[in-house]
C-alpha cells in the first residue's frame, strides 16, 4: 500500500476485479474497537489479564479460597508472607489474599455501575443534544456546567449522612455527577457525526432522529466510548477506595480494598507489609483500567503526518546519500541557463522499511522548465503528478523518498542534496503553493504578521522595511486593501482572497520557480480565472517559471507553455501545449480530452461522455508493459512490451505509445460507447493468459 | 407503488402535468431571531419548477444558495418562507414521517463520495436501510440491493464490503445506487460529480443520463460547473448571493447567456483548446466585470451591482425583477 500520505487523493486507484476486492476485505474493513488494538501493546495485555485473573478469581473465591474472610487467625497477627498465609495477615490474623480476591468482585462490579451511569447518560445527552438542535443543546449544556460544578465529595457525603453507605447508589449518583464531563467528551463528536452527509442521506429517507442516532451516530462513538470508559473505571475504584478509606465502605467485617488500606495505615510502622498486598492490587487493577484505556484510544493513523518525521529525515539523508554516490555528478549540460529546472529520469519509491516496500510511484520521469516557462503536470488522480512535484521541494511525505534520477536546478542536483542544504533553496529558490490555501496559513496569526515573518526569515530584512515589502507583495496579487487584509486573520478571508496571500507569501521569497499543486481546484471559476490571470502576470513580470500541477484541461489550456500527461507514474507524453491539446498523440490524452464537458458546446453536447473504463491501477500493479493497455480501446499485443518515450511524429513533444503514429495517420477518435465490462481486461501484474489473448482478439478487430 | 406512480406519469399528457417540483418564494435565512432578519437571505425569493423528466441545472459560486436550496427541498433545513411543492402536495415543512410517506420518490445524491456513506456499515446495508424502512424483508432489500449495483456497473458482491475498499468513482455509483433503489421520481443531485476526476466523473454522469432516459427521472441538478449542468439539464437556474439572476433552456443560458453574472460566469469556465481558451481569456478580461473579493453589497438592489460593468443607480436601489429576454429569464434592468 501507499503510506498514508495527507492529501489522501479522492479517487485512489483500487482494486477492481472480484477476485482482488475479496482479497482487500479484511485489510481494507473498518477496525471494530476490539482486537488487534486492544492487544497490541505489553501494557493493555498485562491489563486485560490481570482484570481477567482478579474477576474469574474473585468469583470463584468460595470454592478455592484458604481461608474465610472472617476467619481469625491469632497465631499469626500482623504477619508478613508465610507458608499458610501467602499475602500475610492483618491485626485480627484474617488472610489477606482471602481478603482481597474475596472483595475485588464487589469493587469492580460496584465501580461498573459508576462507569455505566456516567457514560450511559453522558452519550445519550450528548446524542439528544447534537440531534435536536441548538436550543436543546444549549439547555442541556448548562446544566451539565451546573452540575460540574457541585462539589462531588461534598454531595456524596451528604447522601451517606442522609441514607447511610449504600455502596451501588453512592457509585451511581458518582457516575451522574461524572457524566458531565463524558457529555463535553461526546458532544463534539457526536455533532461531527450529525452533520456527515450519510445522516442527511438517512433523514432524507425518513429515518426518525433517533433511528439516526443509534444506527449513525451511535457506532461512530463508540471508541471513545470504550476508551471513557477504561478510564472512569479506574476513577469509580479509586473512590470508592477513598471512601471506604475514610470509614465509609462496607459495614466492618466485611473486607473492602479501602477499608484494608486504612487498616493497614494503622499499622504502618510496626507492621509495613500489610499495606504492601492491597495497596499493589489497587495500583495494579487501576493502572490495568488506563493502560486499556491508553490502548483503545491511540488512534490508528496518530503517526502519519505530511512532513516527514525525525526518523523519515534519517532515512531520507541515507538515501540522499546513495543516490550521490550511485548518480553520476550532474552532467551539466553546455548552456544551463540559469533558472532551468530539469527533472532526469526521476523516480520516486516508498522506503525499504515498512508497509509497502520498494513500491514505485513515480517512475523514470523526465522535463524541462525553461525560465519564464509554466509547464503544467496533469492527469487523474493517483498518476503521481503531486509526488513529482513535491519531490522538486524535498517535501515528499515521511516514508516515501526519491529513489533515483536527478532533479537538477541552476546546475545542482536537488535529489541528491540534504534537507538541511534544501532549506536554502526552499522558499528563496523554489517555493509552492497547495491547493487549500489555508494549509499555507496559521489560524492563529494575522495575514500581516505571517507575511513579514516570512520576509524577514527569507530575505534578512528589518521589521518596518517587511511590514511595507508585506503591503507591496499583496499589491502585487490583486488585493485592493492591503492595509486592511494585513490586520485580518486567515478565517476572515474568502477562499479566493486566500489563496491571493498564500501566493503572496510564496513570493516572498522572491523565488525563481513556484511548484503550483491545484492552486485553482478549490476556488470557484471566477475567482480560478483570476488566480490564473494573476499567475500569468507575474510570470510575465519577474521572470518566474512555475510547475502546474492540474487536472483541469481548460487550466492547462489557459496558461501552460509545456505539458506533461502523466498516467500511472510515468509521463505518457509531452510537448507544446497547444500541439498536445488540439492534436493528441497518446490514447489517454485523447481518452480524457473526450470525456471532458468543457471541451463541448451546448449545440454539439454528445449524448453520452466518453469514458475509461476501470480505474488508474494502483502502483504495485502496474504492468510491465504499456500501463494504460488495460483501460486502452486501441491496445494491442505490442502493448504488453515496454514502451519507451520517443519523439511524436508531428514536433519536439514525446509519446509513449506503440501504436502513436497508426493512430494519428488513421485518425482515430476515442469512442464514447463503454466498452461491454466482459470485454474490460484485468489489471493484474502478471499479465495472464486470459487478458493476453483478449488484447490479441482486440488487436485483430 | 413504482406502477402505480408510472401509469399516473403515462395517463396525464406532459403538457399540463402538475409540476414533479414547484419552489416558489422560497426564502433561507440562517440563524435565529433579529440578527437572521438583519443578514441578506441565503436564498432570497426563489421560484422555479421541474417538469416530470426534466432536468434543471442549479449553478452558481460557492455562497450562492444552490446547496441550500437543495437541501430545503429535502427537508434538511429549514425554510423562511416561499413554498415548496412535490407533485402538487404542500412538503415545505414535511417531517420525517411525512417524507417516508413519500414513497422515496424524492432522493438525493451528494458530493463528498467519501462522507455519504457510512463508512461502518456494509455497502448492503447503506443500501437496504431506505427499503427496510418501507417494511422490505432483509432478503427482499438484498435481493433489491444487488440488481441495483448490477445496475450502476458494481459487482453483486460488493454488498458485504465496506465503503473504504471502492474508489471515489465506486462510492459516487453507489451513492447514486442507494439514490435510485426505491424507484423516485425526482433526484437531488448536489455538486455529484465535482468531486471525481474526468473520466470518473464522464462515468457517473452517463450513469445518471441512462438511469434518467431509463426511468423518466427528474434531476434537480445542482453544481458550480456550468459545462457539467450543460451536459445534463435542458433547463438552467443561475444564482448569485441568493438569488436568480437568470434561468432559461441550457442550450440558451451557456452559449448566449444575458445577464452579466452569467457572462462573466460562462467565460470563466476554461476550454481545453489553448487558442480558443486566448480567445476567451480576452473576451473575459473585456467583459469589465470587478473581482468579487471583498463586494458584500448592502440589501437591497441588484446584488450583483458592486461587480457589474452596467451598473447604475438604478441597479442600487430596484431589485430588477425575472424578465423575458429571448428563451431565457433575466433579472437585470439592462440585459
Amino acid at each position: 500500500m501507499i503510506p498514508n500520505v495527507a492529501p489522501a487523493p479522492a479517487d485512489q486507484a483500487q482494486p477492481t476485479t472480484a477476485a482482488d476486492l475479496r482479497k482487500t476485505r479484511r485489510q481494507g474493513a473498518p477496525k471494530k474497537f476490539t482486537g488487534s488494538k486492544l492487544f497490541g501493546s505489553f501494557g493493555s495485555i498485562a491489563g486485560v489479564a490481570w482484570l481477567a485473573v482478579l474477576v474469574a478469581a474473585s468469583l470463584t473465591a468460595p470454592l478455592w479460597l484458604p481461608f474465610k474472610t472472617e476467619d481469625q487467625d491469632f497465631t499469626a497477627v500482623l504477619s508478613g508472607p508465610t507458608a499458610a498465609h501467602w499475602l500475610g495477615t492483618d491485626e485480627l490474623g484474617r488472610d489477606l489474599l482471602s481478603r482481597i480476591f474475596a472483595s475485588a468482585a464487589g469493587t469492580l462490579g460496584t465501580s461498573i455501575i459508576t462507569v455505566i451511569v456516567a457514560v450511559g447518560l453522558g452519550t445519550l445527552l450528548a446524542m439528544l443534544a447534537a440531534a435536536a438542535g441548538e436550543r436543546v443543546e444549549n439547555a442541556v449544556s448548562r446544566v451539565t456546567e451546573i452540575m460540574m460544578s457541585l462539589p462531588g465529595t461534598v454531595i456524596i457525603l451528604a447522601v451517606i449522612g442522609a441514607v447511610g453507605t449504600n455502596i451501588p447508589m453512592i457509585m451511581g449518583i458518582l457516575g451522574v455527577l461524572i457524566s458531565a464531563g463524558i457529555y463535553r467528551v461526546m458532544l463534539g463528536q457526536a455533532k461531527s457525526l450529525q452533520s456527515q452527509l450519510y445522516v442527511d442521506a438517512a433523514k432524507v429517507d425518513g429515518v426518525s432522529t433517533a433511528g439516526i442516532s443509534l444506527r449513525h451516530v451511535l457506532p461512530g462513538l463508540t471508541n471513545t466510548i470504550v476508551v471513557q470508559a477504561a478510564l472512569i473505571f479506574a476513577v469509580g475504584m479509586l473512590i470508592q477506595a477513598g471512601l471506604a478509606f475514610i470509614g465509609f465502605g462496607p459495614p466492618i467485617p466485611q473486607p473492602s480494598w479501602g477499608g484494608m488500606i486504612q487498616g493497614a495505615s494503622q499499622h504502618v510502622y510496626d507492621a509495613p507489609w500489610m499495606m504492601v498486598p492491597t495497596g499493589a492490587g489497587l495500583a495494579l487493577t487501576v493502572l490495568s483500567a488506563n493502560a486499556i484505556g491508553n490502548a483503545l484510544g491511540k488512534a490508528p493513523n496518530a503517526t502519519a503526518s505530511h512532513l516527514p518525521s525525525a526518523a523519515a529525515r534519517r532515512q531520507r539523508a541515507k538515501a540522499v546519500a546513495t543516490i550521490a554516490s550511485a548518480a553520476p555528478a550532474p552532467v551539466t549540460q553546455d548552456g544551463v541557463a540559469k533558472g532551468t529546472l530539469s527533472v532526469r529520469n526521476l523516480s520516486v519509491g516508498v522506503d525499504s522499511t515498512g508497509a509497502g516496500s520498494g513500491v514505485r510511484l513515480v517512475t523514470d520521469v523526465s522535463f524541462d522548465v525553461e525560465q519564464g516557462t509554466v509547464l503544467g503536470l496533469v492527469g487523474e488522480s493517483g498518476c503521481g503528478k503531486t509526488m513529482t512535484a513535491l519531490s522538486l521541494l524535498g517535501l515528499l511525505p515521511s516514508g516515501v523518498s526519491v529513489t533515483g534520477g536527478q532533479i537538477l536546478w541552476n546546475g545542482r542536483n536537488l535529489a541528491a542534496t540534504t534537507d538541511k542544504a534544501m532549506e536554502t533553496v526552499r522558499g528563496r529558490d523554489i517555493a509552492l503553493i497547495s491547493q487549500e490555501p489555508m494549509r499555507a496559513l496559521d489560524p492563529m496569526f494575522t495575514v500581516g504578521y505571517q507575511l513579514t515573518a516570512t520576509i524577514r526569515r527569507l530575505r534578512g530584512m528589518g521589521k518596518a522595511e517587511a511590514r511595507e515589502e508585506a503591503r507591496n507583495l499583496l499589491e502585487k496579487v490583486g488585493i485592493v486593501d492591503a492595509a486592511r487584509i494585513l490586520k485580518t486573520y486567515p478565517h476572515q478571508i474568502s477562499g479566493g482572497m486566500a489563496q491571493r496571500v498564500a501566493i503572496a507569501l510564496a513570493l516572498a521569497g522572491q523565488p525563481k520557480l513556484l511548484v503550483a499543486d491545484e492552486p485553482t481546484t478549490a476556488l470557484d471559476v471566477t475567482v480560478q480565472a483570476e488566480i490564473l490571470s494573476l499567475l500569468r502576470s507575474l510570470v510575465t513580470d519577474t521572470g518566474m517559471s512555475v510547475v502546474m500541477v492540474t487536472h483541469d484541461l481548460g487550466v492547462v489550456a489557459d496558461i501552460c507553455d509545456q505539458v506533461a500527461v502523466m498516467y500511472a507514474g510515468q509521463v505518457v507524453e509531452n510537448g507544446r501545449t497547444d500541439s498536445i491539446l488540439d492534436n493528441p498523440r497518446h490514447p489517454y490524452t485523447l481518452a480524457l480530452l473526450a470525456a471532458d464537458p468543457h471541451a463541448n458546446h451546448a449545440n454539439d453536447m454528445p449524448e453520452r461522455l466518453a469514458t475509461i473504463q476501470g480505474q488508474v491501477p494502483q502502483p504495485k500493479d502496474w504492468p510491465t508493459g504499456c500501463r494504460f493497455a488495460a483501460r486502452c480501446q486501441f491496445a494491442g499485443s505490442a502493448c504488453l512490451e515496454p514502451v519507451p518515450l520517443l519523439p511524436s511524429g508531428a514536433g519536439e513533444g514525446l509519446v509513449r505509445c506503440v501504436k502513436a503514429d497508426q493512430l494519428a495517420v488513421e485518425g482515430m477518435d476515442w469512442l464514447a460507447t463503454d466498452v461491454p465490462a466482459a470485454r474490460a481486461l484485468e489489471i493484474t501484474p502478471t499479465q495472464n493468459p486470459r487478458s493476453l489473448q483478449t488484447i490479441v482478439e482486440k488487436d485483430l478487430a | 407503488m413504482s406502477t402505480a406512480v408510472t401509469e399516473r406519469r403515462d395517463s396525464t399528457p406532459p403538457s399540463d402535468a402538475t409540476p414533479m417540483l414547484e419552489v416558489k418564494d422560497l426564502v433561507v435565512r440562517y440563524g435565529r431571531g433579529r440578527k437572521a432578519a438583519a443578514a441578506p437571505a441565503a436564498v432570497d425569493h426563489v421560484s422555479f419548477s421541474i417538469a416530470p423528466g426534466e432536468t434543471v441545472g442549479l449553478v452558481g459560486e460557492s455562497g450562492s444558495g444552490k446547496s441550500t436550496i437543495g437541501k430545503a427541498i429535502l427537508g434538511l433545513q429549514k425554510v423562511s418562507g416561499g413554498t415548496i411543492t412535490y407533485q402538487g402536495k404542500d412538503i415545505t415543512s414535511a417531517g420525517a414521517a411525512e417524507r417516508r410517506a413519500l414513497g422515496g420518490e424524492l432522493r438525493a445524491v451528494f458530493q463528498d463520495p467519501n462522507s455519504s456513506l457510512n463508512p461502518r456499515n456494509t455497502i448492503g446495508t447503506s443500501l437496504a436501510e431506505p427499503l427496510r424502512l418501507r417494511g422490505l424483508s432483509a432478503a427482499e432489500a438484498r435481493a433489491k440491493a444487488e440488481d441495483m449495483l448490477e445496475r450502476v456497473g458494481l459487482p453483486r458482491d460488493a454488498v458485504d464490503r465496506y465503503p473504504s475498499q471502492f474508489s471515489g468513482g465506486q462510492r459516487q455509483r453507489i451513492s447514486v445506487a442507494r439514490a435510485l433503489i426505491c424507484d423516485p421520481q425526482l433526484v437531488v443531485c448536489d455538486e455529484a460529480v465535482s468531486a471525481l476526476d474526468l473520466s470518473t466523473q464522464a462515468q457517473v454522469l452517463n450513469l445518471l443520463a441512462d438511469l434518467r432516459d431509463e426511468r423518466g427521472l427528474s434531476y434537480l441538478f445542482i453544481a458550480h460547473d456550468i459545462a457539467v449542468v450543460q451536459f445534463l439539464a435542458q433547463r438552467v437556474v443561475v444564482l448569485y448571493r441568493g438569488q436568480v439572476m437568470e434561468s432559461g433552456p441550457a442550450a440558451a443560458v451557456t452559449e448566449n447567456p444575458r445577464h452579466p453574472f452569467t457572462q462573466a460566469l460562462v467565460a470563466a469556465s476554461p476550454v481545453p483548446r489553448p487558442a480558443e481558451q486566448a480567445a476567451r481569456r480576452e473576451a473575459r478580461e473585456s467583459l469589465g466585470v470587478r473581482t468579487g473579493a471583498a463586494a458584500v453589497p448592502a440589501p437591497g438592489g441588484c446584488p450583483f451591482r458592486l461587480r457589474c460593468p452596467l451598473a447604475t443607480d438604478l441597479c442600487a436601489t430596484e431589485r430588477p425583477a425575472l424578465r423575458r429576454v429571448g428563451t431565457a429569464d433575466v433579472a437585470c434592468h439592462y440585459a
